[in-house]
């Protein structure tokens, strides 16, 4: 085995377990005996997207083993609209589940200071998946998305460590320490990755 | 620039009169006339299912909630006062019906109600409480859980008269 292929089969490994580890002990949770289906599914919808949030920028900045170029890029947009998907779950869920503590957070007048962090994200990936729909072609498309992606990222850590939920606690931070490194060393790494390629 | 000049002046003019308003202000004894009323808490009416009936406890017990009602101004204790109370439990959601009990203050305007252990839903462990009888402007609290594992929670009302 090359050392290429031991760092990928390391690097696979840890975002395996990053991702595996925090949902298996979520399932284990006894606040799920008391809540219903829908409830949970909204949950689990949102742990999802934190792991989602893991692959977004190492996708985006080709840092995935085997993932590089324009399969990365591709992936990217392909986990972007899962994020998508899975915020949409997460919010129509608790919505299902108690409309009026729903309405509370998208009216930014919720009594719990996390809500206010996740429908910032949120607004933040409503905001990022329309502009790279419709005008991924203006000049400043990648600073308008790298901007978005670190409110996304941002609100989102905020928003799920504030919250008492069904996540452990240290898994849960392990996860949003892993999102933070990620975009961090995405942003940084793309931005050096650029400059090379200018270079040549 | 006299216009500057003229603009600077007025402006330490006006500053210093609102400071001396402001000084004015600080000096004037505050209107706390003895035990102001409690404010309605962001979110306290969430889910509340009006006439909850006056229960024995709610469902199977084991998790205390308490308070007291009083009278904004003196403070007195006020008996016989109608409290209703939810959650999200061991044994159902804030929205079921049978989450949600009322109780009555005692002379001494103090409330004690059992109900199922409160557990943590929409990333907090709370406790909705509501006074809309009639007589004193309806509040709605919803105090949270220091911890999880707690098996009570109090939460006190001054009411204001309607």
């Amino acid at each position: 085995m090359s050392l290429g292929s031991i760092r990928a089969v390391l690097t696979w490994i840890c975002i395996a377990l990053l991702i595996s580890v925090p949902i298996v002990i979520a399932a284990q949770s006894p606040l799920l005996a008391w809540r219903r289906p829908v409830y949970i599914v909204a949950g689990f919808a949102g742990i999802v997207g934190m792991a989602f949030l893991l692959l977004q920028p190492m996708l985006a900045a080709s840092m995935l083993p085997g993932l590089g170029g324009s399969r990365g890029r591709s992936l990217h947009r392909l986990v972007g609209a899962g994020l998508l998907v899975a915020v949409i779950i997460h919010v129509a869920g608790l919505w299902i589940t108690s409309p009026p503590d729903v309405i509370d957070a998208l009216l930014f007048t919720s009594p719990t200071p996390f809500s206010v962090w996740g429908v910032i994200a949120m607004w933040a990936l409503f905001v990022t998946t329309f502009v790279a729909l419709f005008h991924r072609k203006l000049p400043g498309w990648r600073r308008i998305h790298l901007s978005l992606a670190i409110a996304i990222m941002t609100g989102s850590i905020v928003h799920a460590m504030l919250i008492e939920g069904t996540m452990e606690p240290t898994s849960k931070a392990m996860l949003c320490a892993a999102v933070f490194l990620a975009t961090f060393i995405g942003i940084f790494g793309a931005r050096r990755a650029r400059r090379s390629w200018l270079r040549r | 620039m006299t216009d500057i000049v003229h603009d600077r002046r007025t402006l330490i003019a006006g500053g210093t009169a609102l400071l001396i308003a402001g000084a004015t202000g600080l000096t004037v004894p505050a209107r706390a006339q003895g035990v102001a009323p409690t404010a309605s808490m962001r979110g306290g009416a969430n889910n509340y299912l009006p006439g909850a009936p006056i229960v024995e406890r709610i469902g199977g017990g084991g998790f205390w909630m308490t308070g007291t009602v009083r009278r904004a101004g003196d403070g007195a204790p006020l008996a016989g006062q109608r409290i209703q109370i939810w959650a999200h439990t061991t044994e159902g959601h804030e929205r079921d019906p049978h989450s949600h009990g009322a109780t009555l203050t005692d002379a001494d305007g103090v409330f004690r109600l059992e109900m199922p252990q409160i557990v943590p839903a929409f990333g907090q462990p709370h406790g909705h409480l509501a006074y809309d009888s009639g007589d004193f402007a309806t509040v709605f609290l919803r105090p949270v859980m220091s911890s999880a594992r707690d098996t009570s929670l109090e939460a006190h009302f001054v009411l204001q008269q309607a």
